[in-house]
């Protein structure tokens, strides 16, 4: 049943675009005051998800309420109660920073004085203040992007839709956007974030719903992500790489080693059911055919690893490298660490 | 379902003036300021606007001038009312600034927000409205220099430019269209122009119709862009004019008529 404080409430949502299916029955439910991570590679239907949510499409089947307004019949209330910002900064590059805040505050009805004061607030907590005069043709792609989120937060609504926020910023302004996204969940506002980024989604979200197809493949904490898909990991490194099939062979008995390849070729992961023990008995097994290592040691599997469990292929790292550079054997995704 | 409607009732005080029959004329103002904005600040479009038609103007009155004979007109009187037509529909930005700001992800912003559905398709057409009166102005101001003159009085003058405007407002809707369907700013650049340029070529714009052969006759003297051309030259120049403004002002309406709730659902259409 629907909990009390359900803010997001998604059924068997389907959406086509002609032959393409987008959604493919996604059922989802968003508590307030949380963070929704919402991962998934490109095309997973992430954004197609996010725009029926923000009253910009209407899904082919299904049904989907946001904050007891369904997006479809309520839509014009809804309006006024969502922020969105969208994969490429929507501001205006001829209009400033200021301007760009007090059009969107007025557009969102707010008395004109009060919109003055609330754009100067988040200009000031974005960093935007010595800019604000300026034409944002002038601004940097992290300044453009702070000033997105500072403009779908402008009449601070209680639900926030945040697409890919991150996606293609500096590192500096990566972080600043996690924490402006980490400060929204403090004040009580529900968030749903989109992203390819593994490492993104296990830091800022309470919950994430893994997509891919338009398929909902899995959901839960990060942590029951992690834990439910694969227990924990052995990771060692031998000092010789022509050493490596070796070391594989003489852990057989513990079960069956995945190895790295290309840049990763000393690297060899097995599966550690038994925790401390499993790298005890490696160790042991190593060390009685001779072979020397570098390191090792005993961790979770890494989001990216589950995205590889759950979906058949790597998630998006955030360095950037796509699953084509991965450079893995194809059991097992490369560490992201 | 009761606990919900309450989470949407809680949050009902952060909404301003939500809806409500002001919301449709404070967003178009809005929006309508951000546009004319953006056109004072990329002024180089207002001067290609400007200099086009001027162009226009050398060319049909110098160059072809002395070859076409308008009996009844000096060619300046002929030309310039036609010239006052093709310039506002001939420039016209709507289908581009549209496009532009559906490829941009604005239009997207905007329709998240709890603006009235028509207010932006209203803003862009208004601000155009604003650039075709520079160009009209400047068209008439370049006009008086090569010649043109009003010979039919003050008020059927001032008639004959209300004509064009409204015609010019009434095609920009047609612009919108286009820019909503193709939502790229260098296609709706072509689509927008290539049509127009039937209208404006096959009408009575610098040659009498008269010497076209006869299949073309039937279309150039009967078509929207003839008929306003025809209809400004009777106003200003003398002639049947109320015989030719009343077919000038059913195409505007008509096209306004059926334009509007196209486009509109075009916007709302998700």
């Amino acid at each position: 049943m629907v909990q009390p404080d359900t803010v997001i409430e998604i059924r068997e949502l389907r959406r086509t675009f002609g032959a393409t299916t987008a959604l493919d029955g996604v059922s989802l439910t968003a508590p307030a005051g949380k963070v929704l991570g919402l991962l998934g590679p490109n095309g997973a239907g992430k954004t197609t998800l996010v725009r029926i949510l923000a009253t910009l499409l209407a899904p082919t089947a299904g049904t989907a309420r946001v904050l007891g307004c369904d997006v479809i019949k309520d839509a014009a209330p809804l309006r006024s109660m969502i922020g969105l910002t969208g994969q490429v900064a929507t501001v205006d590059e001829l209009l400033t920073g200021r301007e760009n805040l007090e059009m969107i505050a007025g557009l969102y009805h707010m008395p004109r004085s009060r919109a003055r004061h609330r754009a100067a607030g988040l200009l000031e907590q974005f960093g935007l203040t010595d800019a604000a005069g300026r034409r944002c043709g002038t601004y940097s792609g992290g300044m453009r992007r702070r000033l997105d989120l500072a403009a779908s937060l402008i009449a601070s609504p209680p639900v926030v839709f945040l697409d890919e926020p991150t996606t293609g910023l500096d590192p500096a302004s990566r972080l600043a956007m996690w924490a402006a996204v980490e400060q929204l969940a403090d004040a009580g506002t529900t968030v749903l974030l989109t992203t390819q980024y593994l490492e993104e989604a296990d830091r800022l979200a309470h919950h994430i719903a893994v997509i891919d197809h338009g398929r909902l493949i899995a959901e839960g904490s990060p942590g029951e992500l992690k834990a439910d898909l694969r227990g924990d990991l052995v990771e060692f490194h031998v000092t010789d790489p022509a050493q490596r099939d070796r070391a594989v062979q003489a852990i057989v008995p513990l079960g069956r080693a995945t190895a790295g390849t290309g840049r990763e070729s000393q690297r060899v992961t097995l599966p550690a059911p038994a925790g401390a023990a499993t790298l005890r008995t490696a160790l042991r097994l190593l060390d009685d055919a001779g072979i020397a290592i570098d390191d090792a040691t005993l961790r979770r599997p890494t989001l990216n690893e589950v995205f590889l469990a759950l979906t058949g292929h790597p998630g998006t790292r955030d360095d950037g490298s796509g699953p084509a550079a991965a450079g893995n054997s194809p059991v097992t995704a490369r560490s992201t660490r | 379902m009761t606990a919900q409607t309450a989470a949407a009732k809680a949050a009902a005080p952060l909404t301003f003036r939500s809806t409500g029959p002001l919301t449709f004329l404070t967003d178009t103002g809005i929006i309508t300021v951000r546009n004319v904005r953006r056109m004072v600040r990329t002024p180089q479009m207002l001067y290609f606007a400007s200099i086009q038609p001027v162009i226009f103007i050398i060319v049909f009155r110098y160059v072809f001038g002395g070859a076409i004979r308008t009996p009844g007109y000096t060619y300046a009187n002929y030309l310039l009312p036609g010239l006052l037509v093709e310039a506002t529909l001939f420039g016209a930005t709507t289908a581009v600034a549209l496009a532009t700001d559906l490829s941009g992800g604005l239009v997207d912003r905007f329709r998240s927000l709890p603006v009235a559905r028509p207010a932006v398709l209203v803003a862009r057409t208004f601000a155009d409205f604003g650039r075709t009166t520079v160009v009209v102005a400047v068209v008439l101001a370049v006009g008086s220099l090569v010649g043109f003159r009003f010979n039919n009085g003050a008020l059927a003058g001032a008639a004959a430019i209300g004509l064009v405007l409204a015609f010019a407002y009434a095609y920009s809707w047609l612009l919108a269209i286009i820019g909503l369907i193709v939502k790229d700013a260098e296609t709706a650049q072509l689509a927008g122009t290539l049509p127009i340029l039937i209208f404006i070529f096959a009408s009575s714009l610098a040659v009498p119709v008269g010497t076209m052969p006869g299949w073309l006759q039937a279309f150039a003297r009967n078509q929207p862009v003839s008929v306003t051309m025809n209809a400004v030259r009777a106003l200003t120049q003398g002639g049947p004019a109320a015989h030719s403004a009343w077919p000038s002002l059913a195409w505007t309406a008509g096209l306004l008529v059926v334009l509007i709730p196209a486009a509109t659902a075009l916007y709302r259409r998700r």
